[in-house]
């Protein structure tokens, strides 16, 4: 893959994932997962309380809003990692309410963590075949016998060496993950996510903590997934990358979904920036900062000449 | 002072049937704790399960000595099960809280005068050897047989035999189960099970697999301990979970032959200390201790000893050397 940040740029976005109106909740044409009703609370606080929300099969959907809108406490109950108050969802249109987070795993819908989770004391390698399904070696009985395992265990490990050259970690397969650098440990999460053939791969903050240099390889990885015909939902902070990569950007708010629709209109919407970006956080850190040569708004531009007054009153 | 006596009374410690009982229960708390990550705080519980199962079968139902082995192992089962269901959901730290709550409850349940027909209350348990010695193969010969400092009778001899020959069988299971891909998952829950549960595994069945497993090697130890000398309720005290705690982290949690090594140096310090230190307050070296001192003196050492290995060589003798770089 290339790291060529032009060549990023030009692949076209999926476009025509929705039918109707532009509006929270609205339909989409081939819906890869559906939540209805899902609310969760926390003593008096209502941390997720969403009415209807659809995720677009082979696209690429953020999951946006200020911290404490409940998209991380979102992802866990889509995941099953939590249990909300009251809910429906399904995923590929079976319901998924009430199924334990590793049945929801082998379903194809498998996540990352804000807080990466690599296995510190196991290799790097055998973090990634951890990742793979269905191994027969992984049953109590036969796992002492292994002439049952050891040909599936062999494919499994070449697999998991062809996604480690992919994600350039092939020169790390023997050391411990622990240590591996943040951005090299959300590589091999993804990385090890990816074992087991996912159809939805949702990251929970996948930038966070990510070093420039491995930023611009990591939206490559993601924008691969789709290539290869994975779905992926992602909450992002950095609004670069939600334009950048995006299809679809879904804004969260106190719990609720408060807009959604293709990057560039969702992000105008004067709804969201007032709810959510303010008046000053949509302009990328790396724009304001002159990092990236971005394509600034009214509103950006007239940002930036803000900001640059105020430095210029403080010199 | 007989310093060879020392040394030779040191020595026969190795062989010694309560010492293969530690190195059976040191490499089920590996399970637990070196490759799982269950905090078991009740190791003598399982012990106990395991002794008085195989002693009360032979005993109150005349049972064969292998009837009632089995029947230790199962009872070592049913308590892993028993602790398992409700804590193994909850975090690890739950339990230790409730193994080692539930080893007192089996060590006063054998205790009480309630049921002293079948556990002999405070005498514990004696007399169930018959079966065991009648089925000992080696051609008869009185005395004790052996060389240097490890002679012994023809019953210890077949004590020994078994004890050393299970513990082979257990470490080579246990290297086969570590090695595996159920072992990877195994050591992928120590470092984090909500990781491996977003993998698609069954943490709770893979964690309550190990408990067994664990649990059962564990009551192996207990059982062997028993087949050796009598089954008493003060040997199966929460001081003993911590000997073998001590054990397990001296010789490498995480690994094969660590609990081994751990169990006979913990043995072999430990005798060496009891037989040293009463012996140089005879000669007066020590003057500010009386010999029943100097006794409680060598537990006192084991605990700085255990407090020490904790602090400067966490990953233990046999451990890996870079894992200590990264350790929590």
């Amino acid at each position: 893959m290339s790291s060529d940040p032009t060549a990023a740029v030009s692949r076209p976005k999926t476009t025509g994932l929705h039918t109707g109106d532009v509006r929270p909740g609205v339909a989409k044409v081939d819906p890869i997962l559906i939540a209805d009703g899902v609310r969760r609370h926390f003593g008096g606080l209502t941390a997720v309380d969403v009415d209807h929300v659809e995720i677009p099969r082979h696209a690429i959907t953020a999951l946006i809003g200020p911290n404490g809108a409940g998209k991380t406490t979102f992802f866990n109950l889509l995941t099953g990692f939590d249990k909300p108050n009251e809910g429906e969802w399904s995923f590929n249109g079976r319901s998924l309410s009430g199924i334990p987070a590793f049945r929801v795993a082998r379903l194809g819908l498998v996540r990352t963590f804000q807080l990466t989770k690599a296995l510190g004391l196991l290799t790097v390698l055998d973090n990634m075949k951890l990742g793979a399904t269905q191994q027969r070696g992984e049953r109590f009985w036969t796992s002492f016998l292994p002439f049952i395992w050891r040909r599936q265990d062999q494919e499994i490990e070449a697999k998991a060496r062809d996604l480690l050259v992919r994600f350039k970690l092939d020169a790390k397969e023997a050391d411990f993950a622990a240590s591996l650098s943040g951005g090299q440990r959300k590589l091999l999460e993804m990385a090890r996510a990816l074992m087991s053939e996912p159809e939805l791969v949702m990251l929970d903050e996948p930038m966070a903590g990510v070093n420039p240099a491995l930023t611009e390889s990591l939206l490559e990885h993601i924008l691969d997934l789709k290539d290869q015909g994975m779905t992926v939902l992602f909450v992002e902070h950095d609004m670069h990358m939600v334009r950048h990569i995006a299809d679809w950007v879904i804004v969260m708010a106190e719990g609720r979904v408060v807009a959604e629709g293709p990057p560039d209109t969702v992000m105008k919407e004067q709804a969201v920036i007032d709810a959510y970006l303010g008046a000053h956080q949509d302009v990328d850190l790396g724009v304001v900062t002159g990092r990236i040569q971005g394509e600034h708004t009214a509103a950006e531009a007239e940002l930036l000449v803000e900001i640059e007054e105020v430095e210029e009153g403080t010199e | 002072m007989d310093i060879l006596q020392i040394l030779s009374n040191t020595a026969a410690q190795i062989l010694n049937p309560t010492t293969i009982g530690f190195v059976l229960a040191a490499i089920g708390l590996a399970v637990h704790f070196g490759f799982t990550g269950l905090l078991n705080m009740g190791v003598a519980g399982f012990m106990a399960v395991g002794a008085y199962g195989f002693a009360i079968s032979i005993l109150t139902f005349g049972l064969p000595w292998w009837v009632g082995a089995l029947i230790g192992i199962g009872a070592a089962v049913v308590f892993a099960l028993i602790l398992g269901i409700p804590t193994l959901r909850l975090r690890g730290d739950y339990l230790a809280v409730v193994t080692i709550a539930a080893a007192e409850v089996v060590r006063l349940l054998f205790l009480t005068t309630a049921f002293r027909e079948v556990t002999g209350s405070a005498d514990g348990l004696s007399g169930f050897h018959t079966d065991f010695r009648a089925s000992n193969p080696l051609p008869a010969f009185s005395g004790n047989v052996g060389f240097g400092p490890w002679t012994y009778s023809r019953d210890q001899w077949w004590v020994i035999i078994v004890g050393t020959a299970l513990v082979l069988i257990v470490l080579l299971f246990v290297w086969a189960l570590m090695r595996s891909p159920w072992g990877r998952v195994i050591k992928g829950i120590r470092e984090d099970e909500d990781a491996v549960r977003a993998l698609g595994k069954n943490v709770f069945s893979f964690k309550m697999q190990a408990l067994v497993v664990g649990g059962v090697i564990i009551a192996l130890g207990g059982i062997v301990t028993a087949m050796g000398t009598n089954v008493n309720p003060n040997v199966y005290v929460t001081s003993q979970t911590f000997y073998i705690w001590t054990a397990l982290l001296l010789g490498g949690a995480a690994t094969i032959f660590g609990p081994v090594l751990g169990a006979v140096l913990f043995w072999v310090v430990r005798a060496f200390l009891s037989n040293l230190l009463p012996a140089l307050v005879n000669i007066g070296a020590l003057p500010f201790l009386s010999g029943e001192q100097a006794q409680m003196l060598v537990f006192v050492l084991i605990g700085l000893a255990l407090m020490l290995i904790v602090i400067f060589r966490p990953q233990g003798i046999l451990g890996n050397r870079k894992e200590l770089t990264f350790v929590k």
